[in-house]
């Protein structure tokens, strides 16, 4: 039971971990793209199209991933090059991708989907308790943990990483060093847009191999405050992750056994719960200020 | 070949006044691709889509009705983006002002008078407005992203609507349908002329109140106010503007107006509390805004014209069997290209080519071989 439990956790955290990770990588770049909702709903309806239309779920995955940074492509083209509202644009961004998804998708509500099958290492996976936990999992699972282990290597421990934080903190200071911050910045973009659609795909392919409108329901949202909860640090990241992971299973469960609070509330728990987490983090302004990239969300505009 | 932005050295007046239109030619052009890709002819397509919506009289009174509340919502936008206060969570402000102003007649449905109609607007006000507060109080009191509070509300306000529909609310002689009792006639909010079609007195509301709020920004202290705080917060600390009073200033001014949107659909339009009461009004509102270019009169255009485009999606659903979700599709867009156009304000394009000014060079260096 607990290790089922567990495991459906991990399914929750999943999705919710590739795309906050994604987007840390985008908003150490001193980039706020607010369209993950809509990168991620993309990557959900393509996955699951191609993944039913050939019968691969990988094929349904890779397709996502190149939706996902095509659409990350179209922000950082109105947000880079022509300098618009960051903010704005990502919104603009959410809400194009919940419309189309809505569009493209109508035809393929209520079809089967295929499902990513979980991996199996004869010996391993039969381990009492931790053998389907830790080597049982499915294939994007796996993905997400080296996931982690690449960003925080990446931003950390490379020359480039070094050099997307500096863009991130001081784009002025960046430029004059030769750095490239337009271009530095549109790859953090594609790679953030790359992990909204697999985050996306995760969710029509692994989590629940349907296609229902609007089936991302505030998750891109939730990454998005996950990344302020980490205060843009990969692995805190993975914990924000399990932790909204644990609320969303622990809250269906809750509703499975009947408790005598309604399920609609019960199902704004996770909601809620961002709420509070934002603003326990927040109410220590130096610890915030201390960790925000010091020019997200910022306009460059370099004077050639 | 690329592209170099020139910074102007002033607005420009001319790209202020055009990129919404700009913006609007580049969306029929994109949707008339859209539905070349889906198999219609265009033309034909774009009529039924912005055009046979407006020819008969029902039709335009369903356009006010669905104009009101994105007018609504949008004049109360534009205070909070001009301040640089990002409520993206009308849509959850719209649908609590709607149960709390739906209290006295769902539950004291016995209280028949001409004063409950009122009452349901200001409570109406109130509940958006009190639901407002909640991200404008944790924004200056801890500090709290309002895009992510306020959004998170939306999600919490849609399902505490679906549980009070299906639960406390439910009408007791609704065949277990979730919806609630229908108002009384008292409750109604009346149509301004019975006689043609539906258009409520909402549409006046939101006429009444764009024509506030431009007053309010383009004539008083508190509109300056708005500004100079959204254009540069030091220079508004410097003239002794507090930053935190504009937060709740702004948020619950907007609250307020999409709670009176809110209240002003169900009892105008729909007559009764629904699990679903708005299709998206509060964020296609952002887009009005913005449409509007945050200008209270030209939010009054830009809400007639996303109304036009729901209209649109029916009509074109109807006519040429396309799902009505392209009009969402439409609406995203349109913002894009707004967004885009509005760059033409502050810059100027200069296209620069490289490939052939390489090609100048070697001719100017090599004469000789030539």
């Amino acid at each position: 039971m607990l290790e089922s439990v567990l495991i459906t956790i991990a399914t929750a955290a999943t999705p919710l971990l590739i795309a906050a990770m994604g987007e840390l990588v985008v908003e150490r770049s001193g980039v706020l793209n607010l369209g993950v909702e809509g990168m991620m709903i993309m990557g959900a309806v393509t996955g699951f199209a191609v993944a039913a239309m050939t019968g691969s779920a990988w094929l349904g995955v890779f397709a996502a991933i190149l939706v996902g940074a095509a659409f990350a492509l179209l922000f950082g083209f109105l947000a880079l090059t022509l300098v618009t509202n960051q903010v704005a644009t990502g919104l603009a961004l959410t809400l194009f991708g919940l419309g189309l998804s809505g569009m493209l998708g109508e035809s393929f509500v209520g079809l089967p989907g295929v499902k990513l099958d979980p991996i199996y290492i004869p010996g391993l996976s039969d381990l009492p308790f931790v053998g389907r936990l830790l080597f049982g999992q499915d294939p994007l699972f796996y993905v997400s943990i080296l996931l982690t282990v690449g960003v925080a290597y990446f931003l950390f421990s490379t020359r480039a990483g070094l050099m997307l934080r500096a863009v991130g903190d001081n784009h002025v200071s960046a430029h004059a060093q030769g750095i490239n911050v337009i271009g530095i910045r549109y790859l953090a973009v594609l790679f953030g847009g790359a992990c909204a659609g697999l985050a996306g795909a995760y969710l029509s392919i692994v989590y629940t191999p349907q296609w229902v409108e609007n089936m991302t329901a505030g998750r891109g949202w939730i990454a998005l405050a996950l990344v302020v909860f980490a205060s843009w640090r990969p692995w805190r990241i993975v914990a924000g992750a399990y932790l909204f992971g644990g609320v969303t299973i622990g809250q269906l469960h809750a509703q499975a056994l009947g408790v005598g609070i309604p399920s609609q509330l019960l199902s704004a728990l996770p909601y809620l719960a961002t709420i509070v987490v934002l603003v326990l983090i927040s109410r220590n302004r130096r610890l915030t200020m201390m960790n925000t990239p010091a020019s997200l969300g910022r306009a460059f505009v370099p004077d050639r | 070949m690329r592209l170099e932005l020139v910074k102007r050295p002033q607005h420009s007046a001319l790209f202020s006044a055009l990129s919404p239109f700009i913006a609007l030619a580049l969306t029929l052009v994109a949707g008339a691709i859209v539905f070349m890709f889906l198999g219609k002819n265009p033309v034909e397509a774009l009529y039924y889509f912005f055009i046979d919506p407006l020819r008969e009289t029902w039709s335009l009174h369903e356009l006010a009705v669905k104009a009101a509340p994105l007018i609504l919502i949008g004049v109360g936008l534009s205070i909070c983006y001009l301040s640089n206060n990002w409520n993206i969570g009308a849509e959850g402000q719209f649908i609590i002002g709607a149960i709390v102003g739906a209290i006295l007649p769902v539950m004291y449905p016995d209280l028949q008078s001409w004063i409950v109609l009122p009452l349901m607007l200001l409570m109406g006000i109130l509940g958006g407005a009190a639901y407002a507060a909640i991200p404008a109080f944790l924004k200056v009191r801890f500090n709290t992203n309002e895009i992510l509070t306020s959004l998170m509300l939306v999600y919490v306000a849609q399902l505490f609507l679906d549980w009070i529909v299906r639960g406390p609310w439910r009408n007791p002689a609704g065949f277990n349908f979730p919806e609630t009792r229908t108002f009384h006639d008292y409750a109604i909010l009346p149509e301004i002329w019975p006689a043609s079609g539906r258009a409520h007195w909402g549409f006046v509301f939101a006429l009444l109140a764009a024509l506030a709020l431009w007053f309010l920004l383009s004539r008083t202290l508190k509109g300056f106010e708005v500004k100079v705080i959204g254009q540069s917060p030091r220079a508004g600390r410097f003239a002794g503007f507090s930053r935190n009073r504009m937060v709740i200033f702004a948020f619950l001014v907007s609250g307020g107006l999409a709670g009176l949107a809110g209240i002003s659909e169900v009892s105008g339009a729909i007559g009764q509390l629904r699990p679903s009461i708005s299709p998206g009004y509060g964020f296609t509102a952002i887009i009005v805004a913005f449409l509007g270019r945050l200008n209270p009169l030209g939010i009054i255009a830009a809400g007639l014209i996303l109304a036009l485009t729901y209209l649109g999606g029916e009509a074109a659903q109807i006519s040429l069997g396309v799902t009505d979700k392209v009009a969402r599709s439409f609406q995203g867009m349109l913002l894009f290209f707004v967004l885009a156009c509005d760059m033409l304000i502050h810059y100027r394009i200069r296209v620069t080519r490289p490939a052939l000014a390489t090609k100048a060079e070697r001719a100017a260096e090599e004469p000789a071989h030539a």
